[in-house]
């Protein structure tokens, strides 16, 4: 099947199968290794993009869905070498580890700033519900983006 | 050259693989891509045990786009079993399938669909035998075996005394023992007496174990590994293959997280079998589901007796563990000494008798998890002192404090002394959690300790290189999984070294490459690798120095270093002017090298620890009474590590372990019926949410630069784990008044124990 989607500021005209998964037409086909598959379950929220600033889990959502979307994965959050807030404010608060599940983290938080911009903590716990990190215990994660929304505004 | 303030060493600065990480540029093992790469799908028993009659794959193999498929009967062309501690696991299952989810056979195609449609053609006869799950099952009488034959050991020099029982599922049995336990507890005037269970539980390092796979004539094998140990996983591959160390290359690229699950080899034996069957590059990744049928946390059940005299001091313990290390040892014999002979945690005990067994099932493996089997005793044996305080009518605090090894004091005959403060760590925890104050009536508080080895004996070596242009490459073999290691290594260097942190980069681990390191576990790396870097980086100090001293003809002594140049009394000479004195040219390079191996010693496990680990938790709990469910609504763990090198990353890396202790003290376990895992996905099975951790959690760290690590430090990261179910646990029993002995404290479980109480 045919589909049109722009990631990252760049259109992309793709052949895909129907049952192609969003993730692995990103990974595979596009090349943008960023999202993470771990649960395949939408469980972990590794491996979430945005799909027209909605955030999705890639690994089980289908890539034909998002035809004639606009999409922003993690490689699209900086603005050339200029970071985005938010990778900002995970650097500075020490809210990366191993690396596996920021990716999803920082696109989370971009699609909960988007909708919320002064999140309290309780909607932050709220939104990363479907967002897990076995390495830092959350605090600093959840410390960073309060720290982004504050910047941001 | 005088003692000089720290620049680098104790900021917390940023990771220095932060930017790649934020960015999406960091690449794991599943990010790569090689030419004409194949993908390997793994078939696996249904049965938790079986007889395999038959694996045929013929028609598998003679599918289009199948590049290898592989039984166990057919890897007569190598060595097919491997394992640390006995060489007990096939690649794939050959005569018997051992456990639910164990390879049986395996392919490798030109895409991973087509692997897929060639499992479906793979034909087995299973003959169902009946399995042993739980311990109890195991230790029977005439419990099936998981196990008929001899065992042959693997590469532990101090596992040569593997001491299995034949015609039993006991693969191997610990004895540890001073003075007279039986005499002591016979006089004490309190003895308790109690058995505690902690649950088999899964580490759900985000990534799952993956390896890629090469062979080639002049190289022999390259092999790209989620690994935590590359040089452990080489000796398994040479010794299967039949090939010197020199030709098998373990590359190690970024590790999405390990907590011990990616030690010793996992995925890479098959990876490389493939490999070699296809005669292509080959990709084996592991999904979450097939992460829960690689490898696990021993279960546990310990049955501990304490004595205490009136006035609380603490005369004698006896601990008798059988730890379930599933269906094949991995390192679990390792675990089960290791952890048993500190099973009387951080206390004085004159009188000792200890005793563990590692127990065959016909369940997932069990290894190496964050804490290494002291998890599983300190949690009955801190939860007894928190019982004895009690019938005592003493402070749990000042009971501890009582009974508490000292600084300096003899742990056991030949091992290292004790080298860090409990005291301190206790006082500043029970002063943060607020211990003396009253707390709410609808909270209860409680505290825990614990007390570790490192492995011992071990080595580390490392190599620094100085640039013609005053950069530093430093070459070293400890793997970046989360826990900061490549962070602190650049800024030891670039502290010994003066140089700016930026001009320092640490390669990633590269067996062809990178010198020796054991293992990056046992919260070993800052000190032992991290000293080899030391030593590497004054390596080359003493040489910048010698050759300005002969160059300008001055002592090294009126030498010293300073912001990437040597300064002489009237002279400051750029290390790149260094460098063009001794090479006459812009060339060359300056090459420092640090061995750190203190040998075997006449401790009881055949070497000394290189330092205690120890850490003191406290909980703040309050518990729903309708619903059981326990929330811990305040945490604080405070760990001696003698030098905080990146104190940020240590308090992330402390902050993880206490939420990964919640999962095993309120959410995890994984669950068996009629052999069955029932819980083997991240739907069925919950680790902690952002909104499960402690609404307030505060690690502190005792600093006394007493470690024998750089700058004083010691290890750190398995320590705050370690107390968080005991501490729980005692809190909710001084909120309660009930007691639990099984993990995790569900709400179900609590909801039964506080009804049962009325």
């Amino acid at each position: 099947m045919n589909l049109t989607m722009v990631v990252n500021g760049s259109s992309h005209e793709l052949d895909v199968a129907p049952h192609s998964l969003l993730l692995d037409v990103l990974r595979d086909s596009l090349d943008l290794k960023g999202a993470k598959r771990s649960c395949d379950t939408q469980v972990c929220g590794a491996c979430t993009v945005l799909v027209d600033g909605q955030a999705v889990s890639a690994c089980t959502y289908l890539a034909v869905e998002a035809d004639g979307c606009s999409l922003l994965t993690v490689e699209g959050l900086a603005d050339g070498e200029a970071l985005d807030p938010l990778q900002r404010a995970f650097l500075d608060a020490g809210a990366v580890q191993c690396g596996f599940c920021t990716s999803g983290m920082l696109l989370t938080a971009r699609a909960l700033l988007r909708e919320n911009a002064a999140p309290s903590r309780e909607d932050i716990l709220h939104y990363l519900r479907g967002s897990l990190c076995r390495c830092t215990g959350y605090r600093k994660i959840v410390e960073a983006i309060m720290t982004a929304a504050r910047t941001t505004r | 050259m005088s003692a000089r303030p720290l620049r680098v060493v104790g900021r917390p600065v940023p990771r220095v693989d932060g930017l790649e990480k934020v960015t999406g540029r960091a690449r794991y093992v599943t990010d790569l891509v090689l030419p004409g790469m194949a993908h390997a799908r793994v078939m696996r028993s249904p049965y938790a045990h079986a007889r395999v009659r038959r694996v045929d794959v013929t028609r598998a193999r003679a599918l289009t786009g199948v590049l290898a498929a592989l039984s166990g009967a057919e890897l007569t062309w190598c060595e097919p079993y491997y394992g640390p501690a006995y060489r007990d696991r096939p690649v794939l299952a050959i005569d018997v399938a051992r456990y639910e989810g164990e390879p049986v056979a395996a392919v490798a195609a030109v895409d991973e669909a087509t692997a897929d449609a060639a499992l479906d053609l793979i034909e087995v006869d299973y003959e169902p035998l009946p399995p042993v799950i739980t311990l109890e099952e195991a230790l029977a009488a005439g419990a099936p075996l998981v196990h008929t034959g001899k065992p042959q050991a693997g590469i532990f020099a101090d596992l040569s005394t593997l001491r299995p029982e034949p015609g039993t599922n006991i693969c191997h049995q610990f004895h540890f023992a001073r003075g007279d336990s039986a005499g002591a507890l016979a006089s004490a005037d309190l003895v308790l007496d109690d058995t505690y269970r902690f649950p088999p539980v899964q580490h759900y390092a985000m990534e799952p174990h993956a390896a890629v796979a090469v062979w080639s004539e002049t190289d022999g094998l390259t092999i790209w590994a989620s690994s935590q140990n590359p040089y452990s996983v080489r000796v398994e591959l040479a010794k299967m293959f039949d090939v010197p160390l020199a030709r098998i290359r373990v590359v190690v690229p970024h590790l999405g997280g390990g907590f011990g699950s990616k030690t010793y080899a996992k995925l890479e034996p098959l990876a490389a079998a493939l490999a070699r069957a296809a005669g292509r590059p080959v990709r084996l990744a592991a999904s979450v589901a097939e992460a829960f049928q690689t490898v696990r946390r021993c279960a546990a059940r310990v049955h501990v007796r304490v004595g205490f005299r009136r006035d609380g001091l603490l005369v004698a313990v006896e601990c008798d563990a059988d730890y379930d290390v599933g269906a094949y040892a991995d390192i679990g014999p390792r675990v089960v000494q290791k952890a048993t002979y500190t099973a009387t945690g951080p206390y004085r005990v004159p009188h000792v008798e200890l005793a563990a067994r590692a127990v065959y099932t016909n369940t997932t493996p069990g290894g190496a998890f964050r804490g290494f089997g002291v998890p599983q005793l300190a949690w009955a044996l801190e939860s007894l002192v928190d019982a004895a305080a009690d019938r005592l009518g003493r402070d749990p605090v000042e009971l501890r404090r009582q009974n508490f090894l000292a600084h300096g004091e003899e742990f056991a005959p030949g091992d290292t002394p004790i080298d860090g403060k409990l005291e301190e760590s206790l006082s500043r925890a029970a002063e943060a959690i607020g211990w003396t104050r009253a707390s709410a009536a609808d909270r209860g508080r409680g505290v825990a300790a614990m007390l570790k080895a490192s492995v011992a004996p071990s080595v580390s070596e490392a190599i620094v290189r100085l640039h013609t242009d005053g950069s530093v490459s430093v070459l070293a073999s400890a793997v970046e999984m989360g826990q900061g290691t490549r962070t602190v290594l650049a800024q030891i260097a670039a502290e010994v070294l003066c140089v700016p942190l930026a001009r320092v980069t640490v390669v990633q681990p590269d067996t062809a490459v990178t010198p020796y390191d054991q293992t990056t576990s046992s919260s070993r790396s800052t000190t032992m690798t991290g000293r080899a870097v030391q030593v590497a980086s004054e390596d080359v100090r003493e040489q910048l120095l010698r050759i300005t001293a002969e160059a300008l003809g001055v002592a090294t002594r009126d030498l010293t270093l300073d912001e990437g140049a040597v300064v002489a009394p009237a002279r400051r000479l750029p290390y790149a002017e260094v460098l063009l004195l001794r090479f006459g040219m812009s060339g060359g390079e300056l090459i420092g090298r640090g061995v750190i191996a203190p040998g075997r010693t006449a401790a009881p496990l055949g070497g000394s620890t290189p330092f205690w680990e120890m850490a003191v938790g406290a909980a703040e709990v309050s518990v729903d009474e309708e619903t059981g469910a326990v929330r811990v609504e305040r945490y604080v763990s405070v760990a001696d590590v003698g030098r905080a090198v990146n104190p940020l990353l240590l308090e992330g890396q402390d902050e993880g372990g206490v939420v990964q202790g919640l999962g095993h003290t309120l959410l995890e376990e994984m669950l068996y019926a009629d052999g069955h895992l029932l819980n083997g996905t991240l739907l069925l099975y919950r680790v902690p949410r952002a909104d499960d951790a402690p609404p307030a959690l505060e690690c502190h760290f005792v600093e006394n630069a007493d470690g024998s690590g750089p700058f004083g430090a010691k290890g750190a990261g398995e320590g705050s784990l370690i107390p968080v179910s005991p501490a729980v646990a005692n809190a909710l029993a001084r909120l309660t008044g009930v007691r639990l002995r099984d993990l995790p404290l569900t709400p179900e479980r609590v909801w039964r124990a506080l009804r049962a109480r009325r």
